[in-house]
């Protein structure tokens, strides 16, 4: 028998990975969930049939929206963090003790729910005494915040559908408020390769650019995300990624990374010149 | 099965497209066949639907069978005497319910925040207005309903006019005791008119304002387009007394298409079937989201989303809490500035901003997703563009000065004059501002210096102003008197 799972990366690019089973199926109020088992991929989640996390690659996504703010900032305490119902981001920011807060704004409850039946990797750091979860709209939630907090890390899903909202203006407008003097904001920023997902890059890079007075790209290169090459955003009110990274500070914590180190952080900034055309574009729309 | 459930011309049209008839008839784009730019357009399924009035298909000019169906369905949805379908947009509604009670020279009753296709209509007959003031709201700087004591005057003022219009609800959501104005215009042997176009909702919803039909109106224009859920452009004539329905569709026959489209209709016959079948939790859920939104934006400083707590018994009997309208004026922005700033920055399109506020519509298509973004524009609104609240000027109603009939004025002898210079000169033409299209001036109507006042400044506010031949709106048509 051949179970297969495909996405769709452009109307004419299938991307697919040999099923082994299906474990977990369910249309909750906000979209459809399913956990899938792989040989290549181990477990992995998909909303609405888009992939969001596979067991083997996830480490690369969630060491690039976590270490490199932390590594920015080593003093970020209060953290916000929107979407990310795998709890794969939020494992990694319990590992700094510096840390004394992190709110996690999931819209969909039955993600989280069904991630911690079936995805212990990422969502085993959920029951942190740090951690709250709240189970509402983030754009509500951080509406009602004001300097607040340190970082927040927006990891959603693609514009369409229940995560559309994270990459509005309004969003990134009330980010802002809701960020301290010090604030960093980080999010998933799409791919810059397929014109679709190029079109949402480039919006919400010309919506965080109209907000923030640094905005800076980097990248990482995953293997199940469409073309396997994605982009995150780097928005604050005063660092610099790249000039106030504070490498030898972060380097003492000790912590052990599998894809994250801190040459990787200068060069994650360093873009190829079509993405760099792509923002420059952004910005004369 | 539940009759509410059929739909006769939704279904007479696929019984129609899968018996493969062959057309040697109008559209002459032969459901697409001959023209792949249209197709690709509009999708097959679409086109094939816009055909032609035919036996098996009806004629709405004269209804025999389906069309017949679903207008009685409709009728029994509303609990009207009988209902009419109509193509023409609500403003052919408006029109035949004046040209069924009003002929030239005769008197109706109505506020003058009427829309303009009611005053259009008396262009056309020949009917002489009636204003009512209908009441302001000095606060929000808002038209209000008419109050029942200002129709009593107007009825014992005016005893021989022929009907009494009433807005119901305004477009900011407020009503006017319609059951008591219904009664004093029916004692004096006068036809209640009403215009529903905002109302439609009022039909199927719990704890909303009373409708047209349960208060005893005679007749009542419903824009299902609007809150209800059919295509743009379709609409519902509703009248309370059967045995008159045939003199109204030859009034109706005046003016409508005689090629009635079909995708409009069945839209009608749909949307029916929606909102009787799921109407009640849809506007469950409509009002608790416009709640939601007024809560919050309550919270905002500078933002006031009006709702229920305005009733005053008076120029305000009743609110239609699924109108989210938001006074803006404390927040040093006008409206109209609100509303650009939505759609520019924010991409968020809502129905219009006027002077001193913006108005919201939350209906069927809703989501919180997307009240969750009108919430953090507003939020971000506050943040970035607050200015000191400015004075603003205060929307008085201005009392028209009505010299002649609109007809007489619209077709009589014209002289273009400066609108500067034009006071006290007699207008031939409207004056709106729009949003909200309520007419500053109409045609026959005296022009003051209070007049000329507003329209300035209406225009410095951003205001589109139409309705005069020139489009820049510095010269205007007056009228010998």
């Amino acid at each position: 028998m051949e179970l297969w799972y495909t996405e769709e990366h452009s109307e004419n690019v299938r991307f697919s990975i040999r099923v082994e089973k299906q474990l977990y199926s369910a249309k909750s109020k906000f979209q459809r969930i399913d956990v899938f088992e792989a040989k290549e991929f181990g477990r992995f989640l998909t909303l609405d049939g888009l992939m969001m996390v596979t067991e083997k690659d996830e480490f690369i996504y969630h060491d690039m929206i976590v270490h490199v703010p932390m590594a920015t900032n080593p003093k970020i305490q209060k953290v916000l963090v929107i979407g990310a119902g795998d709890g794969g981001t939020v494992r990694e920011l319990t590992r700094y003790d510096s840390i004394d807060t992190i709110d996690m704004v999931e819209i969909d409850q039955m993600v989280v729910e069904a991630c911690k039946k079936y995805l212990p990797q990422t969502s085993s750091r959920l029951e942190d005494p740090r951690v709250n979860l709240h189970f509402e709209d983030g754009l509500k939630f951080v509406r009602e915040k004001e300097n607040v907090y340190d970082l927040i890390i927006v990891d959603s899903t693609d514009p369409f559908g229940p995560g559309e909202g994270l990459f509005t203006k309004e969003f990134y407008g009330n980010c802002y408020k809701a960020l301290t003097a010090e604030g960093i904001l980080v999010n998933q920023h799409e791919c810059p390769y397929y014109d679709d997902y190029a079109v949402s890059m480039k919006r919400a890079h010309r919506r965080i650019c109209e907000t923030f007075p640094v905005v800076k790209v980097y990248q990482a290169h995953i293997p199940t995300y469409p073309s396997g090459h994605w982009l995150f955003g780097f928005a604050s009110k005063k660092f610099d990624p790249v000039k106030d990274l504070q490498a030898d500070q972060w380097n003492a914590l000790g912590l052990q990374t599998k894809y994250y180190n801190t040459e990787l952080h200068q060069g994650a900034f360093a873009i190829p010149n079509y993405v760099k055309d792509l923002l420059e574009e952004a910005n004369h729309e | 099965m539940n009759p509410q459930e059929e739909t006769p011309i939704y279904d007479a049209l696929q019984r129609y497209i899968k018996n493969r008839i062959v057309s040697f008839d109008v559209p002459g784009h032969k459901q697409g066949k001959g023209h792949s730019a249209l197709l690709e357009a509009f999708g097959e399924k679409c086109l094939s639907m816009d055909l032609n009035s035919s036996k098996p298909l009806d004629n709405l000019t004269h209804p025999t069978s389906i069309i017949r169906d679903a207008e009685a369905l409709a009728a029994e949805a509303f609990g009207a005497g009988w209902a009419f379908l109509m193509v023409n947009g609500t403003t052919s509604a408006v029109q035949a319910m004046i040209f069924a009670c009003c002929k030239r020279g005769e008197e109706v009753i109505l506020p003058r925040n009427v829309h303009k296709s009611v005053i259009n209509a008396l262009v056309l007959c020949g009917a002489v207005p009636v204003y009512v003031n209908p009441g302001v709201n000095r606060e929000f700087g808002i038209s209000l309903g008419m109050s029942v004591k200002d129709v009593a005057d107007a009825i014992e003022n005016h005893p021989h006019a022929k009907a009494v219009f009433i807005n119901h609800p305004t477009y900011y959501g407020i009503c006017g005791d319609l059951r008591a104005m219904t009664d004093l215009a029916h004692q004096r042997g006068m036809k209640v008119l009403v215009d529903e176009a905002h109302g439609t909702h009022f039909y199927f919803g719990e704890g909303l304002p009373l409708s047209a039909m349960a208060a005893g109106a005679d007749m009542a224009s419903v824009s299902m387009h609007k809150t209800g859920g059919s295509l743009t452009q379709s609409s519902i004539l509703l009248l309370k007394n059967k045995e008159d329905a045939g003199h109204l569709r030859q009034i109706i026959n005046l003016t409508q298409t005689t090629s009635a489209s079909y995708l409009l209709m069945a839209s009608l016959d749909i949307a029916r079937k929606n909102l009787v079948l799921h109407g009640k939790e849809t506007f469950q859920r409509v009002k608790e989201l416009s709640a939601y939104a007024r809560h919050e934006i309550n919270k905002m400083e500078g933002l006031r989303a009006f709702g229920p707590e305005i009733i005053d018994n008076d120029y305000v009997y009743d609110f239609d809490v699924t109108k989210l309208s938001i006074h803006t004026r404390n927040l040093g922005l006008a409206g109209i500035e609100v509303y650009d700033i939505l759609r520019d920055e924010f991409g968020i399109q809502i129905e219009f901003g006027d002077i001193g506020n913006v108005l919201a519509i939350i209906s069927v298509g809703d989501r919180e997703l997307e009240v969750e973004r009108l919430l953090g524009a507003l939020s971000e609104i506050c943040r970035r563009f607050r200015k000191k609240p400015i004075n603003m000027l205060d929307h008085e109603y201005i009392d028209p000065l009505v010299v002649m009939s609109p007809q007489e004025a619209f077709y009589g002898q014209k002289r273009a004059v400066a609108m500067e210079r034009s006071c006290g000169l007699v207008s031939g033409e409207f004056v709106m501002a729009y949003p909200p299209g309520i007419p500053i001036l109409a045609p026959g109507e005296r022009i003051t210096e209070e007049i000329i006042d507003y329209i300035r400044y209406a225009k410095e506010k951003g205001c589109m102003l139409m309705g005069t031949k020139d489009r820049d709106m510095n010269i205007i048509e007056t009228v010998e008197e």
